[in-house]
């Protein structure tokens, strides 16, 4: 729907940004697929060599990496049941009428602006803390004993930590979904004699299964990734009990100087983010033709 | 000046071939109306000419020179758009001086235009506004304001009545028609409403599928319309078809007649039928009559209050002279 | 039409949203409560909420100690420049993306996005590698062409999403006025899009000032933005809850604000469009 002479200056406009991204995708991967078949070890002294599946098959049946997989489904997966449920209940509240809707809406957005350091710190120490923190001082009150939440359940605590940091984020989205449901079809259903819950069932949740889909989707692939938290929180321990993908790959690399190792292990992060990301990539695909 | 010329003009996109290649002169100062269905390519049609889009074949001429390849820009015609396009963050002034400023035209001058554009279209009191205070027929107003000063060789009119209520589109049609008297520049005005083709034009081209179906003046395609296709996309309501034993009487493998040629009365006539549907206008009654036995339904008009209801026993009788005979493959027969 | 709600409801409704909405903020309040406190107060048992002798010797002690300004400056100059670079080189290819489909644009789109959705830590090591090599580690151009790549997708994809919005006719409009190329982005496209541009360019910066993979994995003490600089206080000697507050609240203050004026194109920009 243009002339020759427009195409031409869109393709010279869009070519920037085109090679740029080409170039950020092929170097950098590629560069990662060459070192998992190479012995490269940073300290070593070693000049590289070629191992073949070696990196593979030793990260592969490292015992770490077993953990480091079911820590990140733990992660993941209770991030997203806390966020999602939790998310939706809090759009519903929001959507009624109510004084202050302004601020209260400025209130609960607020958590996802905060950096994850800053908030994993903040946690850490003014809350979880067994001497110092608040919740140590609540269970106090109650006369619980202190429990020390990093060190006794640390899984659950980074959890935690994520899932108020994400909590606004699934929240704004379903809200904003909500907001964009035709009111006249819930007068409709009204009229036909659906009570509250039966419009919720049968006209809002379906109205936000593609918002539910895409947050589902769009937080899993920021959670497959998550590392400052984990880093000043618990460097992945105790042992290896918050030790995520992202988490071992650092560590192989960087804190044990491992290139191939790690890379292999970057390998296959990138291989798990793939699959969802066809998923979110097919329904954002088909939001485009709409 | 502004003659435009189309030599075996086609176009195509991707596969598809959205106009065939055909010919059409618009006569310098002449009101031409493209008019057909949607999707039958008037629009692109009417696009091919500004050059917002390449032509896949043939030659567009302006007033004699070849404007083929030429950009929008250089081809010195003003187009209507039907949302207006009017510049949402711009003032109605600095909207219809846009033109002037891409031209360069020193700032004394495109005031003087826009002073004058604003008070032949009645916009004076609005020039400081922005399009997004104004109602639709200020902001088409504005949309013409902006072709004129350009003082075009010809005007582009891309449906720019559709988003009007009615009782405005009546009243911009004849702003428009004396605007074209006024000016007496060419105007090229595309609609898929038939009575703004037959009240404003000069010249009628009824396209159907990115083709010609016929071209002449309004009354010209109202009496001897070339095919069914012109026949029934002429007037209003649409003339009836009938097929059988009746159009064999005439020697045709169809006849058409017009609900105005038909003559309604309950002593006797030609057809006999039963009400079905009647609409009282005041001016006119349409009756919609079943049970002929010749179409499903046969509108009549007849003019004034007539006094006929559903289920009325009616007797009809065609005009003789104002049948329309077809043949198998449509086309009229002389 | 809006239904009406009767006040019973409509109180209990505003109580229960407030009290919801003071208990995810909570953490924050009390960061920038305890912020303000000595660090006798901050562990206090029971904790001070409000009354307890309001000090700004925190903020004077970070900045002394750990320079907190030059870290706050490396944060700008990181997410502001990246957001720009990004502009400049997606202005350009959204643009022609919207306003000239071709067949292939959907694909493109997608591609671009799929760039997003590879994973840091897939090339973690090439990247500390060639940074290390080039020199670049411990930089803040380094970081400011990594945000620049990492964040490129969506600059891309939100502008898309804007410019798709204003009427192609308008600037056919323009074109048939007579408007070249240029003073056609200039003067009809660029004032239209003004407001996409600006929420684009907010996201974008929350989203680099937030960063917290490249900027914790490629800098060390001389480029190390805010997300680092709060991160060395992981292991603290003594008494620090105050200072910590202190820290943070200068860390998050400005982004939270710019945040809260663009919660609304959040949503777009980080849903690819998928949900308005």
């Amino acid at each position: 729907m243009a002339t020759a002479h427009a195409r031409g200056a869109a393709r010279v406009m869009l070519s920037p940004a085109v090679v740029v991204l080409l170039l950020w995708m092929i170097v950098p991967l590629g560069m990662t697929i060459w070192f998992s078949f190479q012995r490269y070890g940073l300290l070593s002294g070693m000049p590289p060599e070629w191992t073949g599946l070696t990196n593979y098959r030793y990260f592969l049946t490292d015992p770490a990496f077993f953990t480091s997989i079911k820590n990140t489904l733990s992660l993941v997966g209770g991030v997203l049941a806390i966020t999602v449920v939790g998310g939706i209940l809090l759009a519903l509240l929001l959507d009624q009428a109510f004084w202050g809707q302004g601020i209260v809406r400025v209130l609960v957005i607020a958590p996802f602006f905060v950096m994850p350091t800053v908030s994993a710190l903040v946690w850490k120490n003014m809350f979880m803390n067994p001497v110092n923190g608040l919740f140590a001082y609540v269970a106090k009150l109650f006369g619980a004993p202190p429990f020390d939440f990093l060190a006794q359940a640390p899984m659950f605590s980074i959890i935690v930590i994520v899932a108020w940091q994400w909590l606004p984020f699934a929240t704004l989205i379903l809200l904003t979904a909500l907001q964009s449901l035709d009111s006249e079809q819930l007068e409709a259903a009204e009229m036909d004699g659906a009570g509250w819950l039966s419009r919720f069932v049968h006209i809002m949740l379906p109205h936000l299964t593609r918002a539910i889909t895409v947050v589902i989707l769009i937080q899993t692939i920021f959670l497959l990734s998550t590392f400052a938290e984990i880093l000043v929180t618990t460097n992945g321990g105790p042992g290896t009990a918050t030790t995520n993908l992202t988490y071992l790959v650092y560590a192989q690399s960087l804190l044990q100087f491992d290139v191939g190792g790690g890379a292999a292990g970057g390998i296959v992060a990138v291989i798990l983010a793939n699959i969802v990301a066809i998923f979110l990539m097919r329904m954002i695909g088909k939001n485009l033709e709409a | 000046m502004g003659r435009i010329t189309l030599e075996r003009v086609a176009k195509r996109f991707a596969e598809v071939e959205v106009i065939p290649p055909l010919d059409l002169e618009i006569e310098d100062g002449e009101f031409v109306v493209f008019v057909g269905p949607s999707g039958c390519g008037k629009s692109t049609l009417l696009r091919l000419i500004a050059g917002l889009e390449d032509v896949s074949a043939g030659t567009i001429r302006i007033d004699g020179q070849d404007a083929t390849g030429m950009p929008p820009a250089k081809r010195g015609l003003a187009m209507v758009f039907q949302s207006y396009a009017l510049y949402p963050h711009m003032t109605v002034r600095k909207n219809i001086a846009f033109p002037l400023r891409m031209a360069g035209i020193a700032a004394e001058e495109q005031e003087r235009k826009v002073t004058a554009a604003a008070e032949v279209l009645n916009l004076t009191a609005y020039l400081d506004r922005r399009p997004g205070q104004l109602s639709g027929g200020q902001r088409q107003r504005v949309a013409i304001g902006r072709a004129i000063v350009r003082e075009p060789k010809a005007f582009l009119f891309d449906e720019p009545l559709s988003n009007l209520d009615a009782a405005l589109r009546v009243g911009m049609r004849i702003e428009i028609s004396q605007l074209h008297n006024r000016l007496k520049t060419t105007m090229v005005y595309v609609t898929h409403d038939q009575v703004e083709a037959m009240t404003m034009a000069d010249k009628i081209v009824v396209l159907n599928a990115g083709r010609i179906e016929q071209v002449g003046s309004p009354l010209e395609l109202y009496r001897a319309p070339r095919n069914r296709f012109v026949a029934g996309f002429i007037g209003s309501p649409r003339m009836n078809f009938i097929e059988g034993d009746e159009a064999a009487r005439h020697g045709a493998a169809a006849i058409g007649i017009r609900p105005e040629h038909i003559a309604v009365s309950t002593a006797g006539g030609l057809w006999r039928g039963t009400v079905g549907v009647s609409e009282h206008l005041g001016s006119d009654t349409f009756f919609h009559v079943n049970g002929t036995g010749l179409a499903e339904a046969i509108t009549v008009r007849a003019g004034g209050e007539v006094n006929l209801h559903h289920g009325d026993a009616v007797w009809l009788t065609p005009e003789a002279d104002k049948i329309h005979r077809f043949d198998r493959e449509g086309l009229r027969l002389a | 039409m809006a239904r009406s709600v009767t006040t019973r409801r409509k109180t209990v409704v505003t109580i229960l949203a407030w009290t919801v909405a003071f208990l995810i903020f909570f953490p924050i309040l009390w960061t920038v409560l305890t912020s303000f406190k000595s660090e006798g107060d901050a562990i206090a048992s029971p904790p001070k909420f409000l009354f307890f002798d309001w000090t700004l010797e925190n903020y004077v002690t970070v900045q002394e100690r750990s320079d907190y300004f030059k870290h706050f400056w490396n944060s700008v100059v990181m997410s502001v420049g990246s957001t720009l670079a990004a502009l400049v080189l997606a202005i350009p290819a959204a643009w022609s993306m919207a306003f000239v489909p071709g067949r292939r644009t959907k694909d493109l789109l997608m591609w671009m996005l799929s760039t997003k959705m590879m994973p840091a830590v897939g090339v973690l090591v090439p990247m500390y590698l060639i940074f290390r090599d080039t020199g670049l580690l411990d930089t803040r151009t380094g970081l400011v062409i990594v945000l620049t790549l990492i964040n490129l997708p969506i600059v891309v994809w939100m502008l898309y999403t804007y410019f798709k919005e204003i009427p192609a006719e308008i600037l056919e409009a323009a074109r048939m006025d007579g408007a070249s190329l240029r003073s056609e982005i200039l003067y009809v496209l660029t004032p239209m899009a003004v407001p996409g541009i600006a929420s684009t360019l907010l996201l974008n910066i929350i989203l680099a000032w937030n960063e917290a993979f490249w900027t914790l994995n490629l800098t060390a003490a001389k480029a190390a933005p805010l997300t680092a600089f709060i991160a060395s206080y992981s292991s603290p000697e003594g008494l620090f809850y105050a200072k910590l507050s202190a820290a943070s609240t200068m860390a998050i203050a400005p982004i939270l604000i710019m945040g809260w004026f663009s919660q609304k194109q959040l949503v777009r920009g980080l849903t690819f469009g998928a949900v308005k």
